[in-house]
């Protein structure tokens, strides 16, 4: 019984992690009795359970998250909505404004193809089809500012230990920052010289996600810029 | 202007921006993206460049060799400009034959070179009416974030530029053999296309993905360093003013001996 | 030798007299040309890698796991794998079509059936996962070198595998069982034969061959080319690791500061993503 390696170390899919017996978390699997990284990332040991942080991760919809996406077809009584997962997601009438579907004019009425929208995914259907909604304080169809990208498994660390990484940013350039769990950043500030802050903090937090020590130097740079601007 | 399903968030947030005077990525509007050339890299293409502006990536291949010349033209080689869109690009691009956008982007980029007269295709003939040169510019790209034939098009100049193409020698009998030598092309001129996108009322250069997805049209200008007009293309359902053509041409000549200045040929 | 010398030789002396064999470009009959592989080099795609090896250059694309159209192509209990191999016309002299041929129809299958083994294709029914291999430059052994782009792509894409898939032929050139044959070695050489190889699992998931070998021969060259995968494996692993260059110390409490932030605690085992 076993680790084959130490904590934040890099492995790559195939890597023996350890011999024996310890519970398989995130980004492992286990095959005769061994447990392997899946994905190529930071080994993780701690207590029985072997993981890997994966540093490349797609989106994995999981019901809660909070997600941004777009609608691309309107169906009776349902609104298709890419959210960048294997599957589009489906919004009904009932997710979005409680009642059900009447006519397809007020559909378009309420949400149209092209329109950004800020969801939770609220189920999971049988064949793995998000489920979404927009019935909620701070949810439904966004109607300023604009989207970034980052690659999903990064969302946590611009999120922070409690929120801290996400909380500074927001301090300091007073924008507002919606964050979905499937990589696409919403962003709406007073001025574009604060909203074109947020995206180079955002995109340095990204390169640098693995690093340590991340939450101080965020937080020097932030400072850094507002010294330049004076 | 693409096909697929646009924003209006986006759309939203590119106009205001542009009423602002400035771009999303914070370029004026004439600006260009970062611009990286580099030519003669691969070994078995006569002439090569790989093109990025920003994150638009391109690879541009000369081949020369034997073929027949057109019926009409007996004693001119052939010049062929053929785009691929390959589907690592963009992820809405599928694996097939050319979809209308690549046509379109050989097409332009050819008259560019071909209306310029570029080359001397009677210098490319070799046996009337049986063998000339055929010139072949694969338009290759590999990363799509807008401006592809203001990409292609300095891709192909410069690929051009460095092209070593072989030497054949024609016999008596009228035999055509291969010798080892190489000679360079010789190019007459160097025309490049500088294309303007058109948003709203806005006029911009370089437009990235983003920004060509909500453009209502376009017009392409080719030049030649002299400022003559070898090219027009005018795309995407919307018109344009003559007074707005002047302004379109007038920002091309500004913009194009710029561009120009990267097709150069690295060692 | 001339020619008269040959005839009035026996075998065996002939064979002491044989000239030294060499290489066209000088390698040992083990030694790998070059490899050099770089991710994440094609900005639109999920994940991607650029591979030379020798004087191949080879790029290799990951859209997925997406939804498959057209529907009916799709699978209801897991995902397909779908890989494309395609040559530039200026990849090869003379330059070839862009249309695509039988042989990188033939080439895109071999490639998927190499590939498939690693990946767990079990959690994403009816998605389709896309790999596009484009050849720049090709100088022999396009279809390993493009596998070992084409795995390295897959993990930049964040798609979870169980081992990576390595890949590198071994052949026959003047009477040797050679390594990595390079184009001239691939069209004057005796065999050919590329194979691709899980490291970890031990399994080889690729395996072709043309020419005429012995059995033994055929063992030998197989084993050969595993021998090259190992190698090729290597270069594999700096590549994915090169991104995220760390040579701080790492402290108990940077791990419980990523650990927080970066972990769900879910109790998922195989059913992991």
């Amino acid at each position: 019984m076993s680790a084959k390696f130490e904590t934040r170390d890099i492995v790559v899919p195939g890597d023996l992690l350890f011999e024996g017996r310890a519970r398989a978390g995130d980004n492992t699997y286990r095959n005769e009795g061994n447990i392997y990284a899946t994905r190529v990332g930071l080994a993780n040991y701690n207590k029985d359970r072997v993981s890997v942080i994966a540093l490349e991760a797609g989106f994995i919809p999981l019901v809660g998250d909070l997600v941004i996406g777009m609608v691309t077809d309107i169906e009776l009584g349902q609104w298709k909505v890419d959210i960048g997962a294997e599957n589009e997601a489906i919004l009904t009438t009932n997710d979005a404004i409680g009642k059900p579907f009447r006519s397809y004019q007020d559909m378009t009425k309420i949400l149209d193809v092209g329109d950004t929208i800020v969801a939770k995914i609220v189920d999971l259907d049988r064949r793995r089809t998000p489920i979404l909604s927009i019935m909620g304080r701070d949810l439904g169809k966004a109607r300023d500012g604009f989207l970034i990208d980052i690659t999903p498994s990064k969302i946590p660390r611009l999120i922070g230990k409690k929120g801290s990484m996400i909380n500074m940013i927001l301090k300091e350039t007073r924008c507002q920052v919606t964050i979905g769990q499937n990589g696409k950043i919403l962003i709406s500030g007073r001025n574009r010289e604060n909203e074109e802050l947020v995206v180079k903090t955002i995109k340095k937090i990204e390169a640098e996600a693995h690093t340590s020590g991340l939450t101080n130097r965020i937080q020097e740079y932030l400072k850094d810029i507002k010294e330049q601007r004076k | 202007m693409s096909n697929n399903i646009v924003s209006r968030l986006k759309r939203k947030k590119i106009e205001e921006v542009l009423e602002a005077g400035t771009r999303m990525d914070g370029r004026d509007l004439n600006d260009f993206r970062e611009i990286e050339v580099r030519t003669n890299f691969l070994e078995k293409s006569e002439g090569s460049a790989e093109v990025r502006i920003g994150k638009t990536h391109i690879v541009v291949g000369v081949k020369a060799g034997l073929g027949t010349p057109f019926d009409d033209t007996p004693d001119e080689g052939v010049l062929m400009c053929n785009a691929e869109y390959t589907p690592v690009a963009h992820q809405t691009w599928e694996p097939g034959p050319p979809p209308h956008g690549a046509i379109e982007l050989a097409r332009v980029v050819d008259r560019g070179l071909r209306s310029a007269e570029i080359l001397n295709m009677e210098d490319l003939g070799l046996v009337s009416g049986e063998k000339v040169y055929i010139v072949f510019v694969d338009l290759y790209v590999l990363n799509w974030d807008g401006n592809l034939i203001d990409a292609c098009g300095l891709g192909a100049l410069a690929a051009l530029k460095g092209a070593e193409i072989p030497v054949f020698k024609v016999s008596k009998k009228n035999e055509v053999s291969e010798t080892d030598k190489t000679q360079k092309l010789e190019l007459r001129c160097e025309p490049i296309p500088i294309t303007i996108y058109k948003i709203g009322k806005h006029f911009i250069l370089d437009a990235t993905a983003d920004e060509e997805e909500v453009a209502d049209g376009r017009l392409t200008v080719t030049l030649d360093e002299n400022n003559n007009v070898t090219t027009l293309q005018k795309a995407g359902p919307v018109g344009f003013t003559v007074d707005e053509i002047k302004k379109c041409i007038n920002i091309a000549e500004e913009k194009a001996a710029e561009i120009r200045s990267q097709a150069v040929a690295s060692e | 030798m001339s020619k008269s010398k040959t005839k009035a030789k026996t075998k065996t002396k002939r064979k002491s007299r044989k000239k030294k064999f060499e290489r066209v470009d000088g390698r040992k009959a083990d030694e790998l040309r070059p490899v050099k592989i770089e991710t994440g080099v094609i900005p639109n795609a999920d994940g991607s890698a650029y591979i030379e090896m020798g004087r191949n250059k080879i790029i290799a694309g990951v859209y997925g796991p997406r939804e498959m159209h057209p529907k009916r192509l799709s699978k209801p209990h897991r995902g397909v794998l779908r890989v494309r191999y395609h040559m530039a016309p200026f990849s090869v002299d003379p330059r070839r079509s862009p249309a695509p041929s039988r042989r990188d129809t033939e080439i895109g299958m071999v490639m998927t059936d190499a590939l498939e083994p690693a990946l767990f294709l079990e959690r994403y029914p009816r998605s389709v996962i896309d790999v596009y291999v484009e050849i720049i430059q090709a100088d022999g052994g396009t279809r390993c070198a493009s596998v070992n782009a084409a795995a390295v792509a897959l993990v930049d894409a964040g798609i979870p595998m169980k081992d990576l898939v390595a890949s590198c032929a071994a052949g026959k050139m003047e009477d040797h069982i050679v390594l990595d044959l390079g184009d001239y070695e691939d069209k004057k050489g005796q065999a050919d034969v590329p194979v691709a190889y899980m490291p970890k699992l031990e399994e080889v998931t690729l395996l072709q061959m043309d020419g005429i070998l012995t059995t033994d021969e055929t063992v030998e060259a197989v084993e050969l080319a595993i021998e090259g995968c190992k190698q090729v494996y290597e270069v594999q692993r700096e590549a994915l690791k090169k991104k995220y260059g760390m040579d701080e110390e790492d402290t108990a409490e940077d791990a419980e500061e990523s650990e927080e932030s970066g972990e769900e605690p879910a109790e998922s085992e195989e059913e992991d993503k």
